[in-house]
């Protein structure tokens, strides 16, 4: 190969198409991977004239590699020469948009979409656009679904005449046979719609949107609701109300929970879409309705939503509409059936507070913040507990302190390590909210207790926990509160809690300084170097190589070294092991 | 609120919701029993929605005890009484009214399996609708969102005990001998046949099973609705693989399928042909396979022995989706190879008789014992070794090398056991090409690691060259920029000069291409 400067000729493309073949799926995949750099040693006229069509002819592969193909196609611009030649790419890339696995077609159809924009616009009509034609056109559903995610790329630049042939084509592609093809087209009416002009919106798009919404398959209308907010986002606020909304009240009352939830689950971008005098008409009694769905799925969708929709409502009479019609919902979800729709709430239910104010809070939103807090479900309780900061905005968290320990305690001691790990995770937040006196005179014990949990995964969070607290509540209180007891554990007759001692000591070191470190730590680390047990011998080497930075070189040298040295001949290979890294970190050798 | 759903519930239904927390604490497993109790209940409210007024029920006189002149008229009203909903969620709520309803289409099954002349024309919309208002209803989100159906119980429809009397009167209905499909299909129709199709997702297996017998009877009554079924049954499938993974009734529809394939006129026609190339064959890549994989064989070697040029579609498929991860699907994969082998025409083995080996002896070498055992038994089989043994020729140099290797390398015992009796059997068929490809053997192997070589040399050949192009392309760029400077022309050094013209864009370019191989790069250095 030396010598080669460039030369296009010296690799044969037989040569490089054997590679592309090879028997091998996983070499061939390689490849495929590397086309580019294929491409690169043919030169863009042999890419053309050579490479494409074999490509072209090759679209039989197994997916995976098809999928590598149709990714790499997309980036081929340059290696065809530019966009002058870009169309060049559309033959495979066409191939693949009708082949069955999904996630093929829909790369080969990001890849289009992303070339068309290289071309110029005499191209997009003279190559681009026939070749949307045929696949929607085709005789399979696979080009058909693939059509429908290329009208709206190339719709914006194309003459009126392709245009109307276009939008026929879309028409027709919305009352399909196949169903996989409506539900295509029912995905992308939303993004069709948006490059449409206004009149063409209001003609063509409607219709279409009102028979996709009454299709006899429930997945298809559902993909009719996405498209509703897209569509009444463009439309003029005095058309919305006869064009819009007879379908997206039919929707919201379908009679398929799957449409229902659909309705729940935009309900934000539905209200945002429509405008404050539709909300307050329609979608309060639509939202009142789906906050009462029969379907657990659906109130829970719906429950999500409720702060969103509140926070989104008009303000002159956001605060009316809330009190009357959907606090008493959200009152009667508190005690619902299911636990996803209680838990949904409780995520959400504290961000009602910033919106209804002090009073409210405290009259209405209060008493059922403390029954969730009370709730059978851990995950309702731990919702509320994850969103105290919204309401210790505004009214403070002591009037929820009375509630707030029991629950705690009972999450903190729940029988699911999952629920235990999750609250731990909250401490710092809940301690920072609190204050260090309550802390300390209700939460330090179980902050403590957790220590010698007997999962690990929850000892290990609550020494990282410690290590958060110290760094709110600062070294002075740990040194008061929390060292004394980590310290003792070094004595204790189990020894993963005495390990748990050196795992704390680790987290600690660096927030309490050295002067605590130094003083009150080293000592008890250098004497468990003399711990009968093997593991806790090396967590001593790998606890001094962590603290060792925080130590000054005179304990390190006179106090460290010794020690390590000691266990650098320990009999314990592992020890050993962990004693010589330590010494050559903290370059004591 | 859901009591203001169920008016005439309401006094009991504290009650079973006080019963589910006890009961959870027993069990020790809460999330699942009260998850379950609670959809349950939902899920029948759900039909409730759009009943708007709960009618009283009031028992008719028996059918048997009626004069003839009012048969007809009284089987009527027992229809409509039949129309009426009830909630089985609460198991206390109306009880007089169900037992009415039940007892009443105890008698309409009754007499509909029995008595002749009972089915005159006016009885169809009205039986159809008792039928269509009873089981058409869109079924309640599954309870458990990774339901298993292997390993978890399926929910259980609650309203069974009504259900299945109408399911069971539909049946009677379709199999009367005064049954006139020529008055049926007015009301049996395409909306009708569709719902009846959706109905297939039922987690319920009792009323699935009902479903397969009743659409079956409707294929074969009603000659009209055989294409739509057959494309709506299409729909599904695709559906299935290329979009949701999720259908219950998939093994029920195939049972249906392969009785109905067996029917099929010869020769197929194309449409049938695409049924099994894009739609029976993909089915193979689900990943729920082994809930349907018996009834997805079965409709495969039907195809087969109706028409045995599909026979290479067939394999050359299976070969495309073979499961390359999932050892359990890999032997489910070999186990459909066997039963086509075991009605395979010779004439079409020999078509495909070199991929199809070349994968059994990828499964050979499978590390998974299982895998390569169940390759293995195809030795076993008296007609697998005939054809072998015809065409040894190609068959023993795809496999041998494999064979010989494993033999020396595989973990399991029992694996090289069975390899050295299938060597010793090959031995026996051809004992010179035997003895000519153990001499070859390390040749091969060599020639093989040469092509390796060769292979890496090729693409640090590439990669070099990439490199190299590139730091020209910056370079030419860079001149370009220095020559227009200058305001000078002087000779482009690269090769292809439309790329110049875009100077600033091919440096954007190959770095781009470049970061796609900077690994293979690195590795070459």
């Amino acid at each position: 190969m030396a010598g080669a400067d460039g030369d296009d000729s010296l690799y044969p493309i037989a040569v490089l198409i054997d590679e592309l073949r090879n028997e091998d799926v996983q070499l061939r995949l390689n490849s495929i991977k590397k086309l580019s750099t294929i491409a690169l040693a043919l030169g863009v006229e042999r890419t053309r004239t050579e490479l494409l069509p074999f490509l072209t002819d090759t679209i039989y592969d197994e997916d995976e590699v098809l999928l590598a193909l149709a990714e790499q196609l997309g980036n081929f611009t340059m290696l065809v020469g530019g966009p002058e030649y870009v169309h060049c790419l559309l033959p495979p890339l066409e191939s693949l948009a009708t082949v069955e696995e999904t996630v093929v077609r829909d790369k080969a159809v990001e890849s289009l979409r992303k070339i068309s924009q290289e071309h110029s616009p005499v191209d997009l009509e003279v190559h681009f656009e026939p070749l949307v034609k045929r696949l929607a056109s085709g005789d399979w559903f696979t080009s058909r679904t693939s059509a429908c995610g290329l009208f709206s790329v190339c719709y914006p630049r194309v003459s009126s005449t392709v245009k109307a042939e276009i939008r026929q084509h879309f028409r027709t592609l919305c009352s399909d046979d196949t169903p996989m093809v409506r539900r295509a087209a029912a995905s992308k009416l939303g993004e069709f719609a948006k490059v449409l002009e206004l009149d063409y919106v209001k003609s063509d798009i409607i219709s279409l949107f009102t028979a996709l919404a009454s299709d006899e398959q429930d997945s298809v209308r559902l993909l009719a609701v996405e498209a509703c907010v897209s569509i009444a986002t463009l439309l003029p606020q005095e058309d919305l109300e006869s064009l819009v909304m007879p379908t997206l009240r039919q929707a919201a009352e379908d009679k398929s929970w799957r449409v229902r939830y659909m309705v729940a689950d935009k309900f934000s971008e539905l209200q945002k879409a429509v405008g404050p005098e539709i909300t307050k008409n329609d979608l309060v009694p639509a939202f009142q309705n789906l906050l009462k769905d029969c379907e657990a799925e659906v109130r829970a969708a719906a429950a999500n939503k409720v702060k969103e929709f509140c926070e989104n409502l008009p303000e002159d009479n956001r605060e009316q509409i809330i009190m009357t019609h959907i606090l008493p919902c959200v009152k009667e979800l508190v005690s619902d059936t299911n636990q996803h729709v209680k838990s949904a709430l409780a995520s959400v239910i504290m961000g009602l507070s910033t919106i209804l104010g002090k009073d409210n809070t405290i009259e209405h939103l209060l008493p059922l913040f403390l029954a969730q807090l009370k709730d059978e479900c851990p995950e309702v309780r731990l919702n509320i507990i994850s969103n105290l900061d919204c309401v210790n905005e505004v009214i403070g968290i002591r009037q929820l302190s009375q509630s707030l320990l029991p629950a705690i305690v009972e999450l903190a001691e729940d029988a699911k390590w999952r629920v235990r790990l999750a609250i731990i995770e909250y401490m710092p937040l809940l301690a920072g909210q609190l204050g260090v006196e309550f802390f300390d005179e209700k939460l330090n014990t179980l902050c403590m207790a957790w220590l010698i949990d007997h999962v690990y995964a929850i000892r290990e969070a609550a020494t990282c926990n410690l290590m958060k607290l110290v760094e709110k509540f600062g070294a002075e209180w740990a040194q008061n509160t929390i060292v004394p007891k980590v310290l003792g554990m070094a004595n204790d007759p189990n020894y993963l809690h005495r390990m748990t001692t050196l795992f704390c000591i680790n987290a600690l070191s660096e927030a309490c300084g050295q002067d605590i470190t130094t003083k009150q730590m080293l000592p008890v680390v250098l004497k468990m170097s003399n711990d009968q047990v093997a593991n806790v011998r090396f967590n001593v080497a790998k606890s001094l190589q962590k603290i060792g930075p925080v130590l000054d070189s005179n304990a390190l040298q006179t106090e460290v070294k010794p020690v390590l040295e000691k266990l650098a001949t320990d009999t314990d290979m592992d020890v050993k092991y962990f004693a010589q890294e330590a010494i050559s970190v903290l370059v004591l050798a | 609120m859901e009591t203001t759903k169920l008016p005439p519930t309401s006094p009991s239904s504290p009650t079973t919701s006080f019963s589910v927390p006890s009961a959870e604490k027993v069990d020790g497993f809460p999330r699942r029993s009260m998850r379950r109790a609670r959809q349950r209940r939902s899920h029948s409210s759900s039909q409730f929605r759009y009943q708007s007024s709960q009618v009283e029920l009031t028992p008719l006189p028996l059918l048997k005890d009626a004069p003839v002149a009012e048969l007809h008229d009284l089987f009527c009203k027992k229809l409509q009484q039949c129309c009426v909903l009830f909630d089985f969620l609460d198991c206390v709520a109306d009880l007089k009214g169900k037992e009415i309803k039940r007892a009443a289409l105890n008698e309409l099954v009754e007499s509909v399996a029995t008595s002749r002349g009972v089915l005159i024309e006016p009885l169809y919309p009205e039986a159809i609708k008792m039928i269509s208002v009873n089981i058409f209803r869109t079924l309640p989100p599954s309870e458990n969102p990774e339901f298993d159906p292997e390993e978890d119980e399926p929910t259980l429809e609650a309203s069974w005990p009504h259900l299945q009397l109408v399911y069971e009167f539909f049946l009677r209905f379709l199999e009367s001998p005064d049954f006139q499909p020529s008055m049926a299909k007015r009301y049996v129709d395409q909306k009708f046949v569709l719902q009846l199709l959706e109905l297939f997702d039922s987690e319920d297996p009792r009323e699935r099973e009902y479903l397969k017998t009743i659409l079956h009877r409707v294929y074969g009554k009603l000659l009209g609705l055989r294409a739509y079924i057959r494309k709506q049954i299409n729909n599904i499938f695709l559906r299935f693989i290329y979009e949701t993974e999720h259908f219950n009734g998939v093994a029920e529809l195939l049972e249906i399928l392969g009785s109905i394939i067996n029917g099929f006129a010869l020769p197929l026609k194309a449409e049938h042909k695409q049924f099994l190339v894009r739609v029976l064959i993909p089915l193979h890549t689900a990943k729920s396979l082994s809930i349907f994989h018996a009834q997805l064989a079965y409709c495969v070697v039907q195809f087969m022995e109706k028409d045995a040029t599909v026979t290479e579609y067939i394999i050359r498929g299976l070969l495309k989706y073979w499961p390359k991860t999932c050892t359990q699907k890999e032997v489910m994969f070999l186990g459909e190879i066997e039963e086509i082998l075991d009605v395979i025409e010779p004439s079409q083995f020999i078509r495909v008789q070199e991929p199809l080996f070349k994968q059994i002896a990828a499964c050979i070498s499978s590390p998974h014992f299982q895998v390569a055992e169940r390759a293995l038994y195809f030795w076993n089989n008296e007609y697998i070794l005939s054809l072998i043994e015809e065409n040894c020729q190609v068959i023993l140099p795809l496999v041998f090398a494999t064979l010989y290797r494993v033999s020396k390398e595989h973990w399991n015992q029992t694996i090289v056991s069975l390899i050295y009796n299938v060597l010793k059997t090959f031995m026996e068929m051809n004992s010179k090409l035997f003895d000519d490809l153990t001499a070859s053997y390390k040749v091969e192997k060599q020639k093989e690691l040469k092509r390796d070589r060769e292979r890496a040399d090729l693409w640090r050949g590439l990669e070099e060259h990439q490199d190299r192009r590139m730091q020209m392309l910056t370079e030419a760029a860079r001149n370009q920029r220095n020559l227009q400077e200058r305001g000078e022309r002087g000779d482009p050094p690269s090769p292809s000069s439309p790329q110049t013209s875009h100077s600033d864009q091919p440096e954007l370019k190959p770095s781009g291409a470049s970061s796609s191989s900077s690994g293979g790069g690195e590795s070459a250095t």
